[in-house]
């Protein structure tokens, strides 16, 4: 599924690199606040959903691939993650929903 | 065995802006090269936890990539606390991380095991109150088995 149908069906907010978001493809999810749990076990092309809003997130997208991270809980992302992100072409997404939410709306829509 | 690359990263303790840095170089060279993307993967992810776990824990320290027609090698030496019981510290979940480690994400306990998991071979050796020394090694296999 295209990453732009997830953002208008659950109408999260694009915080970064959003030209790449018609092309994104997403491929599964994965839902984690713990890094090296993410690091371990998402996959290429999967959705990222978390709490964590600091820098150390783009390195752990960027070495698996990520499709995009998705903060919950109306989590703002640090002001150095909004600038590197940008500048790594990594797309940022906001929503004011839970984890619990998404991943539930995330897994009917077919992502899982 | 011949060497294709090599190349140090110098990773400093506590500097958490810049974790990750030495491992996401580490992944580009292995794709300019053209190692296959399972190789990759596992590399990627045993780099990531070495590089944190020195920023996390270590003074300072070296991660010198070598890659070698059967083999991509990462060996890490760091000067820091060192590990008491590394059979304890391999266990999963077992974890020193402080709490505000802890609130970012890290920590779990996990980083150890993941490096194990992904490496083809891998020792660890610690001297406590000098350093931490880890050699991985990921087969390269030119013929991709996915
Ligand atoms: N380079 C190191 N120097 C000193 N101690 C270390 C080093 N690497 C690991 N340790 C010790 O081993 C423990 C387990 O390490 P491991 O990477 O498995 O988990 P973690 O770093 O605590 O959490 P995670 O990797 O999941 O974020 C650490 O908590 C720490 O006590
Ligand atoms: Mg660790």
């Amino acid at each position: 599924m295209k990453l732009d149908q997830i953002v208008r069906q659950l109408g999260v907010r694009v915080r970064t690199t959003e030209d790449k978001v018609k092309e994104v493809e997403v491929k599964g999810g994965y839902a984690s606040d713990l890094l090296s749990d993410v690091i371990g076990n998402a996959k290429e092309g999967y959705l990222w959903v978390t709490l964590q809003t600091h820098a150390n997130i783009l390195a752990v997208a960027k070495l698996k691939d990520i499709a995009a991270i998705l903060l919950v809980n109306s989590r703002k992302p640090d002001a150095d993650t909004l600038e590197k992100a940008e500048k790594e072409g990594i797309v940022l997404l906001e929503s004011d929903l839970s984890t619990f939410e998404l991943v539930g709306r995330l897994y009917e829509m077919g992502i899982r | 065995m011949e060497t294709l690359f090599s190349q140090q990263f110098l990773v400093e303790g506590g500097d958490f802006r810049n974790a990750g840095n030495a491992s996401t170089q580490i992944k580009t060279i292995l794709k300019q090269i053209g190692i296959p993307g399972e190789v990759i993967r596992r590399v990627a992810i045993a780099a990531y936890e070495a590089e944190m776990n020195m920023v996390m824990y270590a003074k300072r320290g070296v991660m010198t990539l070598r890659i070698e027609p059967m083999k991509v090698e990462i060996s890490v030496e760091d000067e820091g606390p060192g590990i008491e019981d590394i059979e304890l510290a391999m266990q999963e979940g077992y974890s020193t991380a402080s709490p505000e480690i802890r609130e970012m994400g890290f920590g779990a306990g996990m980083g150890l095991p993941n490096i194990k998991k992904n490496s083809d071979e891998f020792s660890i050796a610690s001297t406590v109150g000098k350093g931490t020394q880890l050699s991985i090694r990921i087969r390269n296999r030119v013929v991709q088995s996915e």
